[in-house]
């Protein structure tokens, strides 16, 4: 739900980063944090557990420019991957502008990848949200690793919707504001 | 709820922003806050610059959330009030409407029972302002009916 505050002239979009568990969610936003100027963010925040699996979300706010004398920020989310903290993922989702659905590229991850799409789905509806029409960007990640699935693969798998999608090696930064450039750009396409 | 669009006047915001002013003296508390349910900050009181606002917004509104899928499993409606016991200060939250959360920052100085009692005036207060202004779908696209993929790329070349 984006929010505009005419009295502060201020516009904040919600983007929420998903995918299955150890996909690089977390790494995403670590490494655009990392990046980014200091008076450009807010503090990262990350509900973590001892093991540093994400245990609630991560949260981070992201100034960009202005655009007509509104000042743009984003408020970046990831989910916890795992499985069984489903009814977390949905309350994130609440009020979401965007969804980047981050997939693991490896082979043996491809049904972690179709579970969790098939789950964003689920939660999405039971938002409200309709999956073939929210602002969404696919992120093929970890491509530097061996035994991954062909881009192809991961098109006719994952994509059916056909959005644009970017292949990614978070932990080094390949893909990654490639990624949240094209998200922010279709949440903003979508307000027009 | 999807596409709806939180959009005010400066005008209501104002008001709000007036009311909360107004919550902090009467129950003479360090700070309060209103907060929308997706986690973004809807007005705080003068004086909260010493707090980090936007993560606290996203944190209580986390919180709430939580609460509030804990209340359902339960078979609980809602849990409509929360209370957050520090050694030093405390934090007393309340949903105004099912929309926004109202949270008050409070110390010693002061005790439960009065921000409680004038929580609840405030509530009310709030509450009526909201549902005399509707929210307003058409005044984004003033902002965005030209935007261009360059006025967005040049963001990210000012933003990273």
């Amino acid at each position: 739900m984006s929010f505009i505050n005419y009295a502060t002239k201020e516009i904040n979009f919600k983007i929420v980063y998903y995918g299955p568990g150890l996909c690089g969610k977390t790494t995403n936003l670590q490494y655009i944090y990392d990046q980014t100027d200091p008076t450009q963010k807010g503090k990262m925040i990350s509900l973590s557990t001892e093991t540093e699996r994400t245990l609630f979300f991560d949260f981070m706010p992201l100034k960009l420019g202005e655009i007509k004398g509104f000042k743009v920020r984003l408020h970046l989310y990831t989910v916890p991957g795992q499985i069984f903290y489903d009814a977390s993922r949905k309350l994130i989702l609440k009020g979401a502008d965007g969804v980047v659905f981050v997939a693991d590229s490896q082979k043996d991850r491809m049904d972690a990848n179709l579970d969790s799409l098939e789950n964003l789905i689920d939660n999405l509806r039971e938002n409200g949200f309709d999956y073939n029409t929210i602002p969404l960007v696919m992120q093929w990640n970890k491509r530097d690793l061996p035994d991954i699935e062909s881009v192809e693969v991961m098109e006719e798998m994952l994509n059916k919707r056909k959005v644009e999608s970017f292949e990614a090696v978070a932990i080094k930064g390949i893909g990654v504001f490639e990624t949240l450039k094209s998200i922010s750009k279709a949440v903003m396409m979508k307000m027009k | 709820m999807q596409d709806f669009l939180w959009s005010n006047d400066g005008e209501i915001i104002k008001r709000l922003q007036n009311k909360i002013e107004q919550l902090k003296l009467e129950a003479n508390s360090k700070a309060t806050f209103l907060i929308d349910k997706s986690g973004q900050m809807v007005a705080s009181s003068g004086d909260s610059n010493e707090f980090d606002a936007t993560s606290l917004a996203a944190l209580v509104a986390g919180n709430v959330a939580a609460t509030d899928g804990i209340a359902k499993l339960l078979g609980e409606k809602e849990f409509s009030v929360l209370f957050h016991e520090g050694e030093n200060e405390h934090l007393n939250i309340t949903l105004v409407d099912g929309k926004l959360i109202l949270v008050v920052l409070f110390d010693d100085s002061t005790s439960l029972g009065l921000v409680r009692l004038k929580m609840k005036k405030y509530v009310k207060i709030i509450a009526d302002i909201l549902n005399e202004s509707s929210p307003n779908n058409s005044i984004h696209q003033d902002i965005f009916s030209d935007i261009t993929d360059e006025d967005i790329e040049k963001m990210f070349r000012k933003g990273s």
